[in-house]
């Protein structure tokens, strides 16, 4: 018991289908930004500078649906959000509606730092931005070809579908990519993407901190804000707990998922691994999901009801795994 | 069992001796907003229809902070944020950033009804709006010579407030208006709850938010969880400092300590508050859980509420409490 513990995610909700290559891809990515996060704990980094640091390396790569590689919206156009919480007083920041912040979880730690508030979104968080000098590129910076032919598929799929629960059997274009029934949020799991990022971490000194980051849901409206930006629903953090969150956004926000896990500790008594498998089992609904989660007693547990989650985890004692199923 | 309906104008410090000229159109607001509250519940309405019905009214009267008579940003401007939560689905709704739209709330369901999301803000909310063809208006509509006098008095205090300040009295003493212990003004985010018979239950939450705030900043009240819960245990519309409820999760913590720590409402509620600053929160709520008070009201709120006894005599008051 003690010490520290890291996990990351890169999204709840694998396409069964998907190629080994970038199965091995994401586990790459995973694994280097466990290696950064443990490398900063060995350096004595405290939990919130810890998150914020693996969350960019998250957001700068392309490969999952955060910063570079973010969803796109039904413009064409990238809207990122991000909230991070730290533990210890439960100060939190977050943003929405970013369009030309390279790095949306340092924002979220701006305005957490730096203004009387929790939450700046859309042209006052990118004003924001420019008076604090932060990284700033064009939309374009974000876009990714990949993600320019995901938005295609989410169209021709919405237009076949009239309803979120009829499986679609690979009657469109996508040929293929559409055979999986699994559906996500009313998109087949092939197109929906979630990759949502976040880490937990608690330090050596039992302090615990969690941040998310994410493009949001493909196809979305613009204005569309999900459960990432939204603490206690996609990122919660407290003395005993921190928590992030992913998959569907709506069914998360509804179920308050990351206050939940640390509710039932708090008020049930519940251990981190028993929270978090209550939760996910009890308290979804239909809704799907997955999420990590550090205690302060440097314990760590991820939960997810979707077919796999892209997920990695260490702790002081030498334990280390990074999954995809 | 019977229905219950709570509403609020806000939260955060009222002096008690907030003088007449202030308090009693508020009174009368609220009483009138009461009235259709309870109008609505007896003709059998759902109280997510009931919510919805009592916050338009809150919104379109200009002594609360919400809708007409909404707080200024740091820029002069308003932006407007909302949400509604349905108890028995927990489906739920919420805008922010807006400025055209008249009232927040109905948008806030639409959303939760028209989209496949829940939460939409700024040029996406309110494109959305001319979309669903609701009823705009032009941003100065939204805007009161007392709320510009509120933020002339918070930018030269260089203050970001609550919206609660000493009444705009002509005087020219700045420094006497400074003098309020916390600066924070007395009109508030407004909110409404309900339970019918059935143990429906209902919150929804409506604002402009903090004076001379950033542009751009969200609070609670469009928060689910923060300014607005509903599930199948109670209905709760906080209001107060923002970011307190935001880090507290008020609204879902008095949900949760009830099923999980098995309080009543009204130990779940003083709990709840008891865990965020003092003066920086309050709340109402009513439980499906048929105990008495239905209600509960914290610490300040500028409320008024009634315990249905019967269909003829339903007792309400006005609570200040200190």
């Amino acid at each position: 018991m003690g010490g520290w513990a890291i996990a990351v995610h890169g999204g709840a909700g694998v396409d069964p289908n998907l190629p080994k290559e970038r199965q091995e891809e994401a586990k790459r990515l995973l694994t280097r930004c466990l290696h950064i996060g443990i490398s900063a704990l060995r350096s004595n980094l405290p939990a919130i500078d810890v998150v914020e640091l693996v969350v960019r390396e998250l957001e700068t790569d392309p490969l999952f649906n955060s910063g570079r590689g973010s969803a796109l919206t039904e413009k064409g156009t990238v809207e990122m959000e991000a909230s991070i919480m730290d533990g210890p007083k439960r100060r939190c920041g977050a943003v929405s509606g970013l369009t030309t912040v390279k790095n949306p979880v340092s924002l979220a730690r701006l305005v957490m730092d730096k203004t009387p508030h929790s939450y700046l979104a859309f042209a006052g968080a990118e004003e924001f931005a420019r008076k604090q000098g932060v990284e700033l590129v064009d939309n374009d910076y974000f876009i990714t070809e990949d993600n320019v032919g995901m938005l295609k598929l989410a169209k021709e799929a919405n237009s076949i579908l009239f309803d979120y629960r009829i499986p679609t059997l690979g009657t469109c274009g996508g040929g293929a990519a559409m055979e999986s029934p699994i559906q996500m949020n009313g998109l087949p799991i092939s197109v929906y993407a979630p990759e949502t990022v976040g880490c937990v971490v608690v330090d050596k000194e039992g302090r615990c901190a969690a941040a998310t980051s994410t493009g949001g849901l493909m196809n979305k409206m613009t204005g569309r804000i999900g459960d990432s930006p939204l603490i206690g629903s996609g990122t919660y953090a407290c003395d005993l707990v921190g928590v992030s969150c992913t998959g569907e956004g709506e069914a998360i926000i509804r179920s308050t998922l990351a206050r939940e896990v640390a509710a039932v500790m708090e008020y049930k008594g519940l251990s981190l691994h028993e929270a978090v498998d209550y939760v996910i089992k009890y308290r979804l609904d239909e809704g799907k999901a997955g999420l990590i989660a550090v205690s302060k007693n440097g314990e760590v547990a991820c939960g997810f009801n979707t077919t796999g989650m892209f997920r990695g985890c260490a702790t002081e004692d030498g334990f280390m795994e990074v999954g995809v199923w | 069992m019977g229905w219950a309906i709570a509403l609020h104008g806000g939260a955060g410090d009222i002096p008690l001796s907030l003088p007449p000229e202030l308090r009693l159109p508020r009174e009368a607001s609220l009483r009138h907003c009461l009235d259709v509250g309870i109008a609505a519940l007896k003709a059998h309405k759902h109280p997510l229809d009931v919510v919805e019905l009592v916050v338009r009214e809150l919104e379109n009267h200009p002594h609360f902070n919400a809708g007409k008579g909404s707080v200024l940003t740091s820029s002069g401007t308003v932006e407007m944020e909302a949400s509604i939560m349905d108890g028995q689905t927990k489906r739920c709704g919420a805008v922010s950033g807006l400025s055209t739209v008249v009232n927040a709330v109905s948008l806030a369901r639409l959303v939760m009804e028209k989209t496949p999301h829940i939460y939409l803000g700024f040029h996406g909310a309110e494109a959305f709006a001319r979309e669903q063809g609701v009823e705009t208006a032009d941003p100065s509509y939204f805007v009161t010579p007392e709320n510009i006098e509120r933020l002339k008095q918070a930018q030269e205090a260089n203050r970001v407030q609550i919206d609660y300040t000493q009444p705009i009295k002509k005087e020219p003493n700045v420094a006497a208006a400074a003098r309020i212990p916390n600066g924070d003004s007395q009109i508030g985010t407004v909110g409404c709850v309900a339970v019918d018979s059935e143990g429906n239950l209902a919150s929804a939450t409506s604002t402009g938010g903090l004076v001379n705030k950033m542009a751009g900043r969200i609070g609670d009240s469009p928060i689910i969880g923060a300014g607005t819960y509903a599930n199948h245990i109670c209905a709760v519309s906080a209001t107060g400092k923002g970011e307190a409820m935001i880090r507290g999760t008020v609204a879902r913590d008095v949900a949760a300590v009830m099923e999980f720590k098995g309080l009543s409402l009204k130990e779940a509620a003083a709990y709840v508050i008891g865990q965020v600053p003092p003066g920086n929160a309050g709340l109402v709520a009513v439980s499906s859980t048929g105990e008495t008070p239905r209600c509960t009201i914290l610490p300040e709120c500028f409320v008024l509420l009634p315990v249905k006894m019967d269909i003829q005599r339903f007792p309400y008051g006005i609570f200040q409490l200190k």
